[in-house]
């Protein structure tokens, strides 16, 4: 047993009271989680601690909170490690972000979370006669799509998302993760038709800015944006979808820089998304407007020291045996038969057997006498 | 004041399938949850569903199964519906979206499960609940221009008028606002009453909720003594490790390293019945032969299963045995022992859902068909959900035709109105905790009332539930407010849980013979001359619940010794 401090955000609406801190202290084994803290606060001291919770097992995806700012599931955090990141000796849990408080920790998923789920058509579509047994499909393809079907619904990447921060109506991780799950299905239809919707979306798939933060927060490892960045890479590398936002050409232009040059070459980025693919992309109207119309956000960059006039004009340099092995890296990727795609699920791990009975006989023997030496 | 044909109360699968069975039918249906459906505790159902789906097998090899697994208990009418018709369902399942795994030939994967004589579990990975309670929350939404949804709202009385079903009384949990809904329909799919037991695999949530409130209504309840004990849960919390572990090979060993099942079911082994597998563990735990630093657990050796089958089929275990036991069980074995999982008991009703009230239905773990009797087999509880759910949606729909809606009084509503009122004047002074007195009520319910019982347990577990209605009527809750006051939604929890758990233990007193779940050490022995038969429980006021019995159905399994 070892005691905890937590300092839990409180809001009642219905008090006409604002939001306030409340401390309490608990005893607890170190492993034991943060739900379990808030339920011997909410059983013992105080039963108005508003949060959800059911499974205590990270299955049902009802209480997510942020712990010391960070998204997660309260049940699915320890005490020791909510700890280790405290900042001052106590554990600190608030409601989710990007979404309305209802009361204490709980948040109003409706309004934000299923409203998005619900934008992007979350049921298969399949076509033609149904079949009258299971459909035929590769095995291997179930298996992939299980990963974004492991989304609990919990809201932790949605809490985080700093695109939805300054664009509520991205889409957001958990929706467009879900898409994953029947764009990647073969028995879905319409995998060019919610390909085109998303990529044409403003506030779709292109709105991603890489942060990485949903897959930080995601207790399940369904890594949102990397079902996102599978979803680019179908539209663009497997459907050729040339959509309203530039979000292909975008991505063209910065893999082509990055190829040419080894590094981003900044200044030539937007020209290139715009304009074209090629040094010449500047020269075209389009190109010209949205320069214009960056040159606020540039000048900024440049005051800051974000980038240097000499770099934005220029590009970077690396040595000629940096370029080369950058070169190499593309030639390898891409001159793969099919696209490697990371699998939670997917994995070419196998042990030899042989090796493994031995090993595990081992063990047993290990733990079966640590055992009674305890007991003796 | 909302109407309905049909209105569900629970959003699990039994809930979820009958809203879409009962609006296939014609019916305007509404389902009600006292959380968002997505957090229904099917979502915890991990090693899959069962089903005769392989060309080789058959469905009455199936029903056998299920009927040998339930000690003879279960009434063979209902177990022949339910497998003949588990292959059609299965395949809807995945015709809406459910990625089932598949094996090499892209057919549907069947894995091997408890008591069953093949292959025969379909499944995705180890999150088979998560993915079809998703699956149907999608076509909820597709359908939403005919299913309603009442998403957490929290039923707190059943409405019954000229002896039918008028509708239900229930709280907005998020305003707290009451409302009367009427319906010409009511199907209780609210789940079990796991939580009752301290520790156990249900989450919160499974508190009985429409056991008691049926009950309440004058619904008898039967099978309330069989309640199953899963072979492998956490000691510390009771978390689930899926039987799918054992079915993909996972063995089981004592603490002197034996795979003790080869003395209790030489055949079977590990894949025996849930309750011949508990009893087995329990067994060599009392007698001295358990594992682990207190030798009161027993090893589940996942290791023998090759690693990258764990980590594709059951991965949602090697996240539990890390992140809740500090443990990879692709390296090396994990502590588990028997833990409170499922009631087979519930609300008795015919093959089509009805209870004896009519308008009344049940679907699910709330509800006694009964097609576990004394014991379920795994993975067969996904099946009872949806083949009973469907079944009860489309029957209700079916009713609703013929039914003028009613129109109940709101004086329903102003009952329960200050039925929570005074809840949340209760004093303090005297009182005790919600909290308090389910834990009281859970640690004695695993006592006494669990793998092994006898008189003296059950009888000193009769008192504490008695004395502990007693207390739950005047304690205390701090929470006074509108909003998300889950303070008072608890002190009724804690209600109907004490009405459940008083079924269960007057139930397991009266049955003197043990079978399937039910292990009376004063009765060691399976008396098929006395207690073949079910055992009823009916209200009597606020005297001792009425006892009476009702004969099993048999078509064409008898009653044989059963070996594993």
């Amino acid at each position: 047993m070892a005691e905890f401090t937590l300092r839990l955000r409180r809001y009642d609406p219905g008090s006409g009271r604002a939001p306030y801190w409340d401390q309490h202290t608990v005893e607890l084994e170190p492993h034991r989680s943060v739900l379990e803290a808030i339920l011997q606060v909410k059983d013992r001291v105080d039963g108005s601690i508003g949060i959800r919770c059911s499974c205590m097992a990270a299955i049902c995806g009802s209480c997510g909170v942020r712990i010391n700012g960070q998204p997660g599931l309260a049940c699915h955090t320890h005490l020791d490690r909510a700890l280790a990141c405290a900042r001052d000796g106590v554990i600190e849990v608030e409601a989710m972000g990007n979404m309305p408080i209802i009361k204490d920790l709980i948040v109003d998923m409706e309004k934000v979370h299923w409203k998005k789920i619900r934008r992007v058509t979350p049921w298969l579509l399949p076509e033609g006669v149904v079949p009258e047994r299971e459909h035929l499909v590769d095995r291997d393809a179930m298996v992939d799509v299980t990963q974004s079907m492991a989304c609990i619904q919990c809201g932790a990447c949605v809490s985080d998302c700093l695109t939805m921060e300054v664009d509520p109506l991205f889409i957001g991780p958990a929706a467009l993760a879900k898409v994953y799950r029947f764009v990647g299905d073969p028995r879905d239809a319409r995998e060019r038709e919610r390909l085109v919707d998303l990529a044409e979306d403003p506030h779709g798939m292109y709105s991603c800015t890489h942060c990485f933060k949903c897959i930080d927060a995601c207790p399940k490892g369904v890594a949102p944006m990397s079902q996102i960045m599978r979803l680019r890479r179908r539209a663009t590398s497997d459907w050729h979808i040339d959509d309203a936002n530039n979000g292909r050409r975008h991505e063209e232009a910065f893999v082509t820089l990055v190829r040419d040059y080894g590094l981003l070459h900044e200044a030539e980025l937007l020209p290139r998304s715009y304009g074209g693919n090629s040094w010449l992309g500047k020269f075209h109207p389009a190109a010209g407007k949205v320069l214009l119309e960056s040159l606020p956000v540039v000048t900024k960059a440049i005051l800051r020291g974000k980038v240097g006039i000499r770099q934005a004009m220029f590009g970077h340099k690396l040595p000629a045996q940096s370029l080369d092995q950058v070169q190499r890296i593309f030639d390898r990727v891409e001159g793969r038969p099919q696209r490697v795609e990371q699998n939670l699920y997917v994995s070419g791990e196998d042990d030899d057997g042989a090796a493994r009975a031995a090993d595990r006989a081992g063990r047993i023997e290990k733990a079966v006498t640590a055992q009674r030496s305890v007991v003796r | 004041m909302p109407s309905h044909d049909v209105l569900i109360i629970g959003a699990g699968l039994a809930g979820q399938r009958a809203a879409l069975a009962a609006a296939e039918g014609g019916a305007t249906v509404a389902i009600m949850s006292k959380v968002h459906p997505v957090r229904s505790h099917s979502v915890a159902a991990a090693g899959g569903i069962n089903a005769a789906i392989n060309v080789a097998d058959d469905w009455r090899s199936h029903a056998y199964d299920t009927v040998k697994g339930s000690d003879f208990l279960g009434d063979q009418d209902a177990i022949e519906i339910m497998c003949s018709e588990a292959p059609a369902e299965v395949m809807h399942l995945e015709h809406i979206g459910v990625a089932f795994h598949r094996n090499a030939t892209g057919e549907l994967d069947l894995r091997a499960f408890g008591g069953a004589s093949m292959n025969r579990t379909a499944y995705v990975a180890d999150i088979t609940g998560q993915a079809i309670l998703h699956v149907l929350y999608e076509q909820l939404m597709k359908h939403a221009h005919a299913i309603d949804r009442f998403e957490e709202w929290f039923t707190t009385s059943l409405v019954v008028e000229d002896g039918r079903v008028a509708g239900v009384v229930a709280r907005d949990v998020r305003s707290g606002a009451m409302e009367l809904f009427a319906a010409k329909n009511v199907i209780l799919a609210s789940g079990g009453a796991g939580q009752c037991f301290e520790p156990t695999t249900n989450g919160l949530i499974c508190t009985g909720d429409g056991i008691a409130l049926a009950y309440r209504i004058g619904a008898p309840l039967m099978d309330m003594e069989m309640v199953q004990y899963h072979p492998t849960c956490l000691p510390e919390n009771g978390f689930l490790i899926t039987e799918g572990a054992r079915g993909e090979g996972a063995h089981l060993l004592n603490g002197d390293g034996e795979r003790f099942m080869e003395k209790y079911a030489p055949n079977k082994l590990e894949l025996a019945s849930r309750d011949v597998v508990s009893r087995a563990e329990q067994t060599e735990i009392n007698e001295g032969r358990g594992a682990g630093p207190r030798r009161d657990g027993i090893y589940l050796d996942i290791t023998v299963v090759p690693r990258k089958r764990t980590l594709e089929a059951l991965r949602e275990i090697v996240n539990i045995g890390k992140d809740f036991a500090g443990v990879d069980i692709t390296r090396e074995p994990i502590l588990i022992r028997p833990g409170q999982h499922y009631v087979m008991g519930g609300v008795k009703t015919d093959v089509n859902g009805r209870t004896p009230i009519p308008g009344l239905y049940a679907a699910g773990e709330v509800a006694c068909v009964s097609v576990h009797g004394g014991n379920r087999l795994g993975a067969n509880s996904l099946l009872d959900t949806l083949i009973f759910g469907r079944r009860a949606g489309e029957h209700a729909a079916a009713r609703a035709a013929s039914t003028r809606m009613p129109s109940p009084s709101r004086a329903y509503v102003r009952a329960d109105e200050s039925m929570i009122e005074r809840i949340i004047r209760r004093p303090k002074e005297g009182a005790r905790r919600v909290s308090e007195i389910k834990h009281e009520l859970g640690t004695t319910m695993n006592e006494h009332v669990a793998v092994f019982r006898d008189e003296p347990g059950l009888r000193t577990a009769l008192a504490v539930v008695h004395r502990l209605k007693a207390e739950a009527a005047v304690a205390y809750i701090d929470d006074r407010g509108t909003v998300f006051n889950q303070d008072v939604l608890a002190a009724i929890e804690l209600g109907f849980m004490l009405d459940c758990a008083e079924a269960m233990v007057t139930a397991a007193l009266e049955r003197k013979e043990s079978r399937g779940a039910q292990f009376r050490v004063d009765f060691p022995q399976r008396n098929d001359a006395q207690w073949l038969k079910h055992i009823d429980i009916s209200r009597n006021g606020d005297g001792a619940p009425l006892v009476s019995y009702s004969a099993v159905t048999f078509t064409q399994w008898q009653p044989e010794e059963r070996k594993y």
